[in-house]
């Protein structure tokens, strides 16, 4: 059911009932590495290829999402997946190992939310009995397509971030237990004429803000409605805009309360800059960590924003600013 | 960001990125000069350490010391990017490692190395300028230009 | 021992140089590194880079800058020999040490590497 301008309500909630996390070598060193369901040790998982490691990342992240929600592969209706890698091809290539109806998505950074919420939409209007959600990102592969190749000698300054390399995977159904998925709202394009590639986080702070501001708005609810609120890669720079912004323009969120993924996954002293971004960044550390809390009790409603950088190598060198979107995600046990 | 570019940009717009600015972590210029001031200096030392060596024990001269060191500059270079080493030195010294021949070095070996997957023809030979290709055409392009402007005030009696 | 410092120096002022550009203009290091060899060829031309080069010896010599002094002496010193058309012919001369090293040094570490990414 629509709901106010751009929030979609849920009736039947659809429930989350399997989820994974893949991670890297840098992501078993981080903060969440007891939630992730595998951890590699190397970036390369025996392949030739970044774009074909990511491509292994987000088919273990897929096979283990089905097996946890005690699925078959041939079980599953839909697949929504997008990635950062050109033509999404990680995405497109786990499809073919899986053979379900595959929709590919782009939301850069916020394509897990994005996914998240069209397969909570297809469900709940009674186009699918179940959808598998999936997204990764890899680091050097985002590196050698967007910035530069890895072993280059570029100075990254301090608003730089760290893409995680990783994947998510959740698997929505109709019926089942476990998380639920109450509502969504789906962000607009907003562009505050940023275009450093190397700061990211100022660049998507106004799109999550947007996004924050409208899902309230619409719902006609307060943020103490929800346990955690958590951006999805806005990092320590983006996650400070953010918050000055929400509270100058009058919907101020209590400090414990607001978070953001990039900010939680890695520890104080590795060397991330600004902290960890990557579609993988919110997807890992939503279908697993925050999902595990709340299987655990220790969250009962949270609020995922996730946030995308909408630019292209190309754009960039065509002196175009970095338009960024944000979709929303409310989760409740 | 130029003042030209700002014109283009909207009231609202031009707010925001005060507001962003205002609360971002500033890149640390002073620090950052001193360390290039420190990795250039000691990589253009070794290049004289080199040039000093190859007249001492080869038969090279003043002028002709400077081909065999910058080859072997060139090669270490290329050795620390193979073995992951260069890009920490980079993040350290900044242009002090960018701005000598070795950082030139370091481009061209840097992009070989990740287009290896895309195969030797394409990906090695159609990516290895990638960062480098600009140095090489308007290095080209620049001397050019100051050459036949050069030759044509030489000859009409100038200099 | 007065020929290693003056190098270390003026090395070490040159990539300042290019650090200022880099973190004060905001240039990309592409955009940095044409500069700086955009203006070793502008010296080159008024034959101001040879003298840097006597006085700080590698300080001058290693620096991406005298890429484009080399490139402008190559085309100078067959332009006197052949006439005009030297320009075209002499530009690579002097350079071709650095570019063939960087070439085919770069070459055979992909041949014999992995990146560690």
């Amino acid at each position: 059911m629509l709901q106010g301008h751009q929030t979609w309500v849920f009736q039947s909630k659809p429930t989350i009932i399997g989820s994974a996390a893949i991670g890297g070598p840098f992501e078993a060193q981080g903060n969440l590495a007891d939630d992730f369901d595998l951890l590699h040790g190397d970036i390369w998982l025996g392949q030739d290829s970044y774009e074909q490691a990511e491509k292994k990342l987000l088919e273990q992240a897929c096979e283990t999402a089905i097996k946890k929600a005690g699925l078959k592969q041939e079980d599953v209706q839909f697949f929504l997946s997008g990635d950062l890698i050109n033509q999404i091809i990680p995405s497109s290539f786990t499809a073919r190992t899986l053979a379900v109806p595959y929709l590919g998505i782009y939301g850069a950074c916020s394509s897990s939310m994005e996914g998240l919420a069209l397969a909570s939409l297809i469900i709940d209007s009674g186009f699918a009995q179940n959808a598998l959600v999936g997204t990764s990102s890899h680091n050097a592969a985002a590196e050698k397509q967007y910035r530069y190749p890895t072993e280059y000698g570029a100075q990254k300054p301090p608003t730089a971030q760290w893409t995680v390399t990783g994947a998510g995977a959740a698997v929505i159904a109709k019926q089942g237990k476990g998380p639920r998925v109450a509502a969504s709202t789906i962000g607009r394009v907003v562009d505050m004429g940023l275009s450093d590639p190397f700061n990211m986080g100022a660049a998507m702070a106004p799109a999550a803000v947007d996004t924050i501001e409208a899902h309230f708005r619409d719902l006609n609810i307060c943020p103490s409605y929800y346990d955690l609120i958590t951006t999805g890669d806005l990092g320590k720079v983006g996650h400070r805009i953010a918050g000055d912004l929400l509270t100058k323009h009058g919907l101020s969120i209590p400090v414990e309360k607001l978070t953001d993924c990039g900010i939680l996954m890695y520890k104080e002293d590795q060397p991330v800059f600004a902290g960890a971004s990557g579609c993988a960044c919110v997807a890992t550390t939503t279908f697993g960590h925050l999902l595990n809390r709340m299987r655990r009790g220790e969250l009962n409603r949270i609020l995922v924003i996730a946030t995308g950088a909408l630019l292209s190598p190309m754009s960039y060198q065509q002196k175009e600013t970095i338009p960024c979107v944000a979709h929303a995600v409310a989760i409740e046990m | 960001m130029s003042s030209s570019k700002r014109k283009n940009l909207t009231p609202v717009q031009q707010q925001y990125q005060d507001f962003a600015r205002a609360r971002e972590p500033q890149r640390p210029i002073a620090i950052n000069c001193v360390r290039a001031f420190i990795v250039g200096g000691i990589i253009c030392t070794i290049g004289q350490g080199l040039q000093l060596f190859f007249i001492t024990y080869f038969n090279f001269d003043e002028k002709t010391a400077g081909d065999p060191t910058v080859a072997v500059l060139i090669l270490i270079s290329v050795i620390l990017t193979s073995l992951g080493l260069y890009d920490h030195i980079a993040q350290w010294g900044g242009a002090g490692s960018a701005v000598p021949v070795t950082g030139f070095a370091n481009t061209i070996t840097s992009a070989s190395l990740d287009h290896k997957s895309e195969g030797f023809v394409l990906g090695v030979g159609g990516n290895m300028f990638k960062i480098a290709g600009p140095v090489i055409v308007f290095g080209v392009f620049s001397a050019f230009i100051v050459a036949i402007v050069k030759v044509i005030i030489t000859s009409l009696g100038g200099m | 021992m007065e020929k290693f410092v003056l190098a270390f120096i003026v090395g070490g002022t040159i990539c300042v140089i290019g650090q200022l550009l880099m973190d004060g203009l905001k240039l990309t290091p592409a955009h940095t590194m044409v500069a700086l060899v955009v203006s070793g060829a502008v010296l080159g031309g008024f034959g101001l880079y040879d003298d840097l080069i006597k006085f700080a010896g590698a300080g001058a010599s290693v620096p991406i800058s005298s890429f484009g002094n080399q490139l402008v002496k190559g085309a100078l010193q067959e332009a006197e020999k052949t006439g005009l058309v030297g320009v075209l012919t002499g530009i690579f001369k002097i350079t071709s040490a650095g570019i063939s090293a960087a070439i085919i040094f770069g070459f055979l570490a992909s041949l014999l590497c992995k990146p560690k990414g």
